[in-house]
């Protein structure tokens, strides 16, 4: 078993949070993993993206070309992996902010309107707990369990009240990809 | 103990504290900066000595000093840094003080990019400063490898009163992987006999060679050849994937050496013999290794992220025996798994044994140099 996984998006849009917390899962449940940030002369409002290479075998190379899957925050993001995500590989972009119209056949592109739903949650800063929902539903990568058990292990304990919150919109994040996909 | 998720810095930095670094003297350079950034939190933290130096010449000058105190001293840079280093790597290898070095390398020549590079091997492995020395170089390929070298290159740099420089990229650097810290070691209490510590009551110690007879200044060149060779013969460390009955060789260091883990993964389920040669150290080089692989082997591919050094010392130690390719990215490209994958299958189409059609002779045995091992 395999999954790499590219996070891509705005700088703010608790992009690589959320690749973190899927790698602390990973951790957690004993499976390797690695979690590799794009470190470049980055600023805020540019793009940052991670990937993630989880495996139940040693893991090579933590770097993909070719992702099994993409989390696409905003536009540029989606128009850049539709190009790279590999054949059979699967696209989930955030609906409310994507407007590029995917052209290609053999990827599975997923709209998911996580900016939409977060700001229904109360807090617009959620949207990377609804695309990540989304993913565990369509990947199958790890079970929401270890990933709530993650946010309560290794989230900062200032903001309690955070807590519920994020486990709320992994959930909607998950009935929604139930349905797109359905 | 538990494995953690760690930035590959970070854990250098941490793995260095609990290996019972005493002084820490850096200066700040991306994409090594996290090291030097914890270092300035932890250290005084633990009532240890932290200087963020005005240059890197001033900090490993500083590294030397603290060193000839006797104290278990490091510093940390990448590339550019590095260079500026040399002059004091080159006084430091020959007063024989024990110092550890981490370079994570970045894209060159000059002031380069901050991507990941392996660009540096020649510096770092024949050139690290004027003069006849090498340091010992290690090259982690993981978070774990990096974290178990720290205490490693300490006890390295002690036992043969030598430098150890820890040489990895950019990914290693910025990557998180889980990985397990070792439990924290109490700081050495005593100094070195031969540190200067005040030499009231005992007969004063000298570490810095001078002569300007050069009879003198070759016997003490031949003694520091002389534990040289003694580093070479017991220190050589490498790693092996799929080597059994491998046909074809790759060899990669560090971040190019896991990648190549993958390409070669990939190419068994094509139902081609490619095997791994991960060097741990890069010098000592584990050239007798390669040297038997080469019996067997029906070509050698070298994967790194420059334009060929480290193929300079396969081609060595292979000997002409087998042919020896190269694939290389520069200036902060990282080589992926499809491209090593691409050259596995050129080379072993170009190295299959082409059949035989009957002659009277019969089936030609393969031509191997009558070259002997010593």
């Amino acid at each position: 078993m395999q999954h790499d996984v590219v996070f891509s998006g705005f700088g703010g849009q608790g992009v690589l949070f959320c690749g973190q917390l899927l790698a602390y899962a990973a951790m957690d449940s004993g499976l390797h993993v690695t979690w590799f940030p794009s470190y470049g002369p980055e600023m805020r409002g540019g793009t940052a993206n991670c990937t993630l290479v989880v495996s139940d075998d040693e893991i090579g190379s933590p770097l993909v070309r070719h992702p099994s899957c993409a989390l696409a925050f905003n536009n540029p993001s989606a128009e850049k992996y539709e190009a790279l995500t590999e054949p059979g590989g699967l696209l989930i972009h955030n609906a409310s902010l994507v407007s590029h119209t995917f052209t290609r056949t053999d990827i599975r592109a997923v709209p998911i309107h996580a900016s939409e739903v977060a700001a229904e949650l109360g807090n617009p800063r959620l949207l990377n707990m609804v695309m990540l929902g989304a993913l565990l539903q369509l990947t199958g990568v790890l079970p929401i369990d270890a990933v709530e058990s993650a946010l309560e292990a290794h989230m900062s304990t200032r903001r309690p009240e955070l807590l519920a919150l994020n486990k709320q919109a992994l959930r909607r994040g998950m009935s929604l990809a139930e349905l797109a996909a359905a | 103990m538990t494995k953690q998720l760690l930035k590959g810095n970070e854990a250098i930095a941490e793995a260095a504290v609990r290996a019972g670094v005493d002084a820490y003297f850096g200066y700040p350079i991306t994409p090594q900066t996290e090291l030097l950034e914890y270092m300035a939190r932890r250290m005084p933290e633990l009532g240890r000595a932290f200087v963020q130096a005005e240059s890197e010449l001033a900090a490993i000058n500083m590294v030397y000093g603290a060193a000839c105190a006797g104290k278990r001293a490091m510093t940390s840079s990448s590339s550019p840094g590095v260079s500026l280093m040399q002059e004091g790597l080159s006084y430091i290898a020959a007063a024989e003080v024990p110092i550890v070095l981490v370079d994570v390398m970045r894209g060159g020549p000059g002031l380069g990019n901050i991507a990941p590079s392996q660009a540096d091997y020649f510096q770092m492995v024949k050139s690290a400063g004027h003069g006849d020395f090498k340091p010992l170089v290690l090259a982690p390929a993981s978070v774990q490898e990096a974290v178990d070298m720290m205490a490693l290159s300490f006890e390295l740099a002690e036992k043969y009163r030598t430098i150890v420089t820890v040489l990895l990229d950019g990914v290693i650097g910025q990557m998180m992987e889980p990985a397990e810290l070792p439990p924290m070691q109490p700081r050495r209490d005593t100094a070195p006999a031969w540190a200067l510590t005040g030499a009231s009551g005992r007969p004063k110690n000298g570490i810095i060679p001078f002569s300007l007879y050069a009879e003198e200044l070759e016997v003490y060149n031949q003694r520091l050849q002389a534990k040289l060779a003694r580093i070479a013969a017991a220190e050589v460390r490498f790693r092996e994937y799929m080597l059994d009955d491998a046909e074809l060789v790759l060899v990669g260091f560090g971040t190019s050496g896991r990648i190549a883990l993958t390409a070669v993964k990939q190419a068994r389920s094509l139902g081609i013999k490619a095997g791994l040669l991960r060097p741990i150290t890069l010098w000592p080089f584990p050239e007798r290794r390669l040297w038997q692989l080469a019996d067997e082997a029906r070509g050698f591919l070298v994967v790194e992220m420059n334009a060929g050094q480290m193929v300079e010392d396969v081609r060595l130690a292979v000997g002409g025996q087998a042919p020896v390719k190269f694939l290389g990215r520069m200036g902060g490209v990282v080589p992926m798994p499809d491209e090593i994958l691409d050259a596995i299958q050129k080379l072993d189409k170009a190295t299959r044994p082409r059949p035989v059609i009957g002659t009277i002779e019969g089936p030609v045995a393969p031509l191997r140099h009558p070259i002997s091992v010593n």
